[in-house]
C-alpha cells in the first residue's frame, strides 16, 4: 500500500509490528493498541535514541483519551477506516489535533480510496496509506479539487463565512 | 429569496467537477459499484426498479423561477418530462442515464441547485417551514438558520460518513408545518423570558421501522451556541451511534438506549470543551448571511380589494380560495398554496409545462418565488390579494387548483412499487383511487382537515404514521396488504397512528377508508372537530369495530 505525505508517495518508514514480535530497540515500529498500552513505557523508552519512533493504530471504537498521557512522545498515530463508510476516525483525528494538540503524524489506514482525502486533510489526518496505486498518484490534484470551504476546522483554511467578512477576493486559494 | 454568492456557485461546480469524474471512473470500471454507491448516493443518486433516480435538494423548500425553469429543463431534456415533489422539500426525476447525471447537474449548478446530500449517510438537506418568512406571527426567518445549517453542513469533513443520514427541520412558528418531531434534530426558534431569540432543540425523532417522536434535549441554545451545540450531538452520534446494524443506526436508536438524560449528559460534556471555539457564531457573521436574503417590497394594498369580493361570488373560486389561501404577514397579500393532487393523479407529480408555467406566475404574481412543501404541494408565497381571481384562472388552466388543499384527497405517498426497489406494495395507485373516492368536493368539505399518509414500505417516505389516517403497505404471501393506523399527526402536538386491525388486501382498502371516514362523521362532537381530535377522544376502538363488524 502506497503511502502518501506531504502530497507525494513516500516510503514508509515504519514497520507493522506483528503481535508476538520482539520489539526491537531501533528502527520505526507502529504498535497495536493494546500492545501499546500493555507496557507504553517500554515502546516510548526507545524515543530519544536516533531513529526510533514509536506510532500506534488506533482502532476508531476506543476513546483517544486513553492516548492522552503519551501524545508528545507518539511519533505516529494511525487511524483506521476499515469501511469507506465508517467514519468514526474523523471524529478521532479532529479531537487529537484540535482538542488536544498532537503534533505528530496523524496516518489514515484501511478503505483510504481518494474520494476521502479532502475529508481527511480537513479533519487533520497528514499521511495516508492509500488502498489503490492510482489514488495514490492523483493525490495532489484531488487534494486541490475544492477551493471553498464552509467549515472552520483545524486545519486552519478561511472559512467562506470569514472570507466573506473579509472581503476577500473571490480568487483567494486557501 | 438567498442568493448563492460566487463562492456557494464554486463549491457547487467544484462537486459537479468531482462527481463527473466519480461516475467516468465507475463507466470505466475503475470503480465498483459498491465503492460508488457511497459517493453516488452523496450526490442523490439511488440505483432504482427501473433506472437512476435522481434527487435534487430544493434547500429550506425555496425556489426562484429561474430554478423551476431549470427543474423543467432537466425533466424535459434528461428525463421524461415530469419530476416528482417530495417529503423532504427535494425533487426526484426518475429516469435519468448514468452517463447524462454530470450534464443534468452541470446545468442545474447554473441556477445554483444540486443533488448535494441528498442521500447517503450524511446530514441531509436542511428543510424548514414552507411559508417561512411571510407567515404571520414568526419569530423570525428560520431560513437563514437554515442556511446557516446548510453551509456548514455542506461536505462537512467529519459528519460525511456517519452511521445513517441524518435529518434537521426547522420552524419559527407556533404552529410547526416542518414536521420537526420526526427529525433526527429539530429546531423551534422561540424566545425566553429574557426576550432573547434562541432555539428549542429536540433530537431523536424519526419514522421508518422503529417510529420515535423526537425528545427536547435543551429547551434554549442561543443563536450563537446552536453550530456548537449541534456539532456536539452530531460528534457523539458520530462515536457511539451503532454501526453494527443498519436498522439501529439512526439517532433515535442511540437516544432511546441510552435515555434522554444520558445522551443530554454526553452532548453537554463535549459542548462544555467546544462552544467557544470557532464555531461560536459571531453577530456580523448571522448578520451577513441575513443580509443575503432579499424580501420584495410589498406595497400598501387593501386587504379585501374590490377584484376579490367580487369573484368571491363565483363558488368555484369561492371554494379553492377558502382552502388554497393562507393569511400572510403583510396586509393585502396572501400565500397561495398548488395543489400537486388532482383527481387520480399521482401526488406531487408536476410536469415540465406545469413547472414552467409556474415559474412564470411566479414572476407575474408572486416576486418570482415559489416554496416547496413536505406534504407535496407548491406555493406562492407573495401573492396580492387583488391578483388572486387572475392567478386562479391561470392556475386551474394548467391543473394545479384543484380545491383539496388539506382535505381528504391532498394525500401523501411514496412512489411505492412503481418506482421503487424497496416497496413491498403499490402507494401510488391506492393514493389514485382515493382521490376518486372523495373528488367530491362537498363531501370532502364536510369532513374537513385530513391527512392521508400512504408508504410503499416499513421506511415510511409517506409518512404513514404521522398522517391522521396512515395506510403502510406490507407483503403477505407475495400479496399487497395493507396495515392502516389512525390518529397520527406531524405538527406540534406529534403523534404516531395507532394500528386500526388487521392488514386488508389491496382491492378492500379505498372501502376500509370510506368506513372510517363514516364512522367519524357520525360521532364528532360537532363539524368543528378534525378527525384527529375524535381519534384522541374516542380512542381506536369504535372505528375499529365499524371497519371490522362487517368483514
Ligand atoms: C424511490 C426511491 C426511494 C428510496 C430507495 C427510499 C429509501 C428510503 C429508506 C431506505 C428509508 C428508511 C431510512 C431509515 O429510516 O433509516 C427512507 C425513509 C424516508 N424517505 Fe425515502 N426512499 C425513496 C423515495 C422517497 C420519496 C419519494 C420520498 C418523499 C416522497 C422519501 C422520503 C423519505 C422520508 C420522509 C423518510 C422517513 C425517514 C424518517 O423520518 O425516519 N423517500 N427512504
Ligand atoms: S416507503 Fe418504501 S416503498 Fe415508499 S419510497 Fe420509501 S422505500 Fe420506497
Amino acid at each position: 500500500m502506497p503511502l502518501v505525505k506531504g502530497n507525494t508517495v513516500v516510503a514508509d518508514e515504519f514497520v507493522h509490528l506483528a503481535e508476538d514480535a520482539p520489539l526491537p530497540a531501533d528502527g520505526a515500529v507502529l504498535l497495536s493498541a493494546e500492545r501499546f498500552l500493555k507496557d507504553p513505557e517500554a515502546a516510548l523508552a526507545r524515543n530519544g535514541k536516533e531513529n526510533v519512533k514509536t506510532g500506534v493504530i488506533w482502532p476508531n471504537n476506543r476513546d483517544v483519551d486513553d492516548l492522552l498521557p503519551y501524545l508528545d512522545r507518539l511519533a505516529v498515530i494511525a487511524l483506521v477506516f476499515p469501511i469507506f463508510r465508517d467514519g468514526r476516525a474523523y471524529s478521532q483525528a479532529r479531537l487529537l489535533r484540535e482538542r488536544h494538540a498532537f503534533k505528530g503524524e496523524l496516518r489514515a489506514t484501511g478503505q483510504v480510496l481518494r474520494d476521502q482525502f479532502m475529508f481527511m486533510l480537513r479533519a487533520g489526518f497528514d499521511a495516508f496509506e492509500v488502498k489503490k496505486d492510482k489514488d495514490a498518484q492523483v493525490f495532489a490534484d484531488v487534494a486541490h479539487r475544492f477551493s471553498v470551504f464552509y467549515q472552520p476546522t483545524g486545519d486552519g483554511r478561511v472559512t467562506a463565512f470569514h472570507r466573506r467578512l473579509m472581503h476577500l477576493p473571490e480568487s483567494v486559494k486557501s | 429569496m438567498y442568493a448563492y454568492d460566487e463562492l456557494d456557485r464554486t463549491i457547487v461546480n467544484e462537486r459537479v467537477s468531482e462527481f463527473r469524474d466519480q461516475v467516468a471512473r465507475r463507466l470505466s470500471g475503475e470503480l465498483t459499484e459498491d465503492e460508488f454507491k457511497s459517493l453516488r448516493l452523496m450526490n442523490g443518486v439511488y440505483l432504482q426498479l427501473h433506472a437512476y433516480m435522481l434527487r435534487i435538494a430544493i434547500p429550506y423548500g425555496t425556489l426562484s423561477s429561474k430554478q423551476m425553469r431549470a427543474l423543467a429543463h432537466v425533466a424535459r431534456k434528461y428525463d421524461r418530462g415530469y419530476g416528482h415533489f417530495t417529503t423532504r422539500q427535494n425533487i426526484q426525476y426518475n429516469w435519468i442515464k448514468l452517463a447524462e447525471l454530470p450534464d443534468a447537474l452541470s446545468d442545474l449548478a447554473e441556477v445554483g441547485i444540486h443533488g448535494m446530500q441528498t442521500s447517503g449517510n450524511c446530514i441531509r438537506n436542511v428543510t424548514a417551514d414552507q411559508w417561512a418568512g411571510v407567515a404571520p406571527g414568526e419569530v423570525e426567518d428560520p431560513r437563514i438558520w437554515a442556511e446557516i445549517l446548510r453551509q456548514y453542513s455542506t461536505l462537512h469533513p467529519e459528519f460525511s460518513f456517519l452511521p445513517r443520514k441524518f435529518k434537521f427541520a426547522i420552524t419559527a412558528s407556533e404552529h410547526d408545518r416542518a414536521a420537526i418531531k420526526v427529525h433526527d434534530i429539530g429546531l423551534r426558534i422561540h424566545k425566553n423570558a429574557q426576550g432573547e431569540t434562541g432555539f428549542e432543540v429536540l433530537v431523536g425523532g424519526g419514522l421508518g421501522r422503529t417510529p420515535f417522536i423526537g425528545k427536547t434535549i435543551n429547551e434554549f441554545v442561543g443563536q450563537r451556541d446552536i453550530l456548537s451545540y449541534v456539532e456536539a450531538i452530531l460528534r457523539v452520534y458520530n462515536q457511539y451511534g451503532r454501526r453494527d446494524n443498519i436498522y439501529k443506526a439512526r439517532i433515535k436508536i442511540l437516544v432511546h438506549e441510552l435515555g434522554i438524560e444520558k445522551f443530554k449528559q454526553e452532548v453537554e460534556e463535549e459542548w462544555a470543551q467546544m462552544r467557544d471555539g470557532a464555531l461560536a457564531l459571531q453577530d456580523a457573521e448571522i448578520e451577513d448571511i441575513r443580509s443575503r436574503f432579499f424580501y420584495p417590497k410589498y406595497d400598501n394594498l387593501s386587504d379585501t380589494p374590490d377584484e376579490l369580493k367580487k369573484a368571491l361570488q363565483n363558488p368555484n373560486f369561492e371554494a379553492w380560495y377558502k382552502n388554497s389561501i393562507a393569511p400572510h404577514k403583510q396586509p393585502g397579500y396572501a400565500i397561495v398554496t398548488l395543489s400537486l393532487k388532482p383527481v387520480g393523479g399521482p401526488p406531487g407529480d408536476a410536469t415540465a409545462e406545469q413547472m414552467d408555467e409556474i415559474a412564470d406566475l411566479a414572476e407575474k404574481y408572486s416576486f418570482g418565488e415559489i416554496r416547496v412543501g413536505h406534504e407535496q404541494n407548491l406555493a406562492l408565497p407573495h401573492v396580492a390579494k387583488r391578483d388572486l381571481p387572475a392567478l386562479w384562472r391561470a392556475l386551474d388552466k394548467i391543473g394545479v387548483a384543484t380545491p383539496n388543499v388539506n382535505l381528504v384527497s391532498d394525500i401523501i405517498a411514496c412512489p411505492g412499487l412503481d418506482y421503487c426497489s424497496l416497496a413491498n406494495a403499490r402507494s401510488i395507485p391506492i393514493a389514485q383511487e382515493l382521490t376518486r373516492r372523495f373528488a367530491n368536493p362537498d363531501t370532502a368539505n364536510l369532513i374537513g382537515r385530513l391527512h392521508i399518509n400512504i408508504s410503499g414500505c416499513i421506511n415510511a417516505c409517506g409518512h404513514h404514521h404521522v398522517g391522521h389516517i396512515g395506510i403502510l403497505g406490507v407483503e403477505k404471501n407475495g400479496e399487497e396488504f395493507y396495515q392502516i393506523t389512525i390518529g397520527g399527526r406531524a405538527d406540534e402536538n406529534a403523534a404516531l397512528g395507532h394500528l386500526v386491525g388487521p392488514a386488508v388486501p389491496y382491492d378492500q382498502v379505498a372501502d376500509v377508508i370510506e368506513d372510517i371516514v363514516e364512522a367519524y362523521l357520525a360521532l364528532r362532537q360537532r363539524p368543528q372537530e378534525l378527525f384527529v381530535d375524535a381519534v384522541k377522544r374516542l380512542g381506536v376502538e369504535p372505528f375499529k369495530e365499524r371497519v371490522y363488524a362487517t368483514r
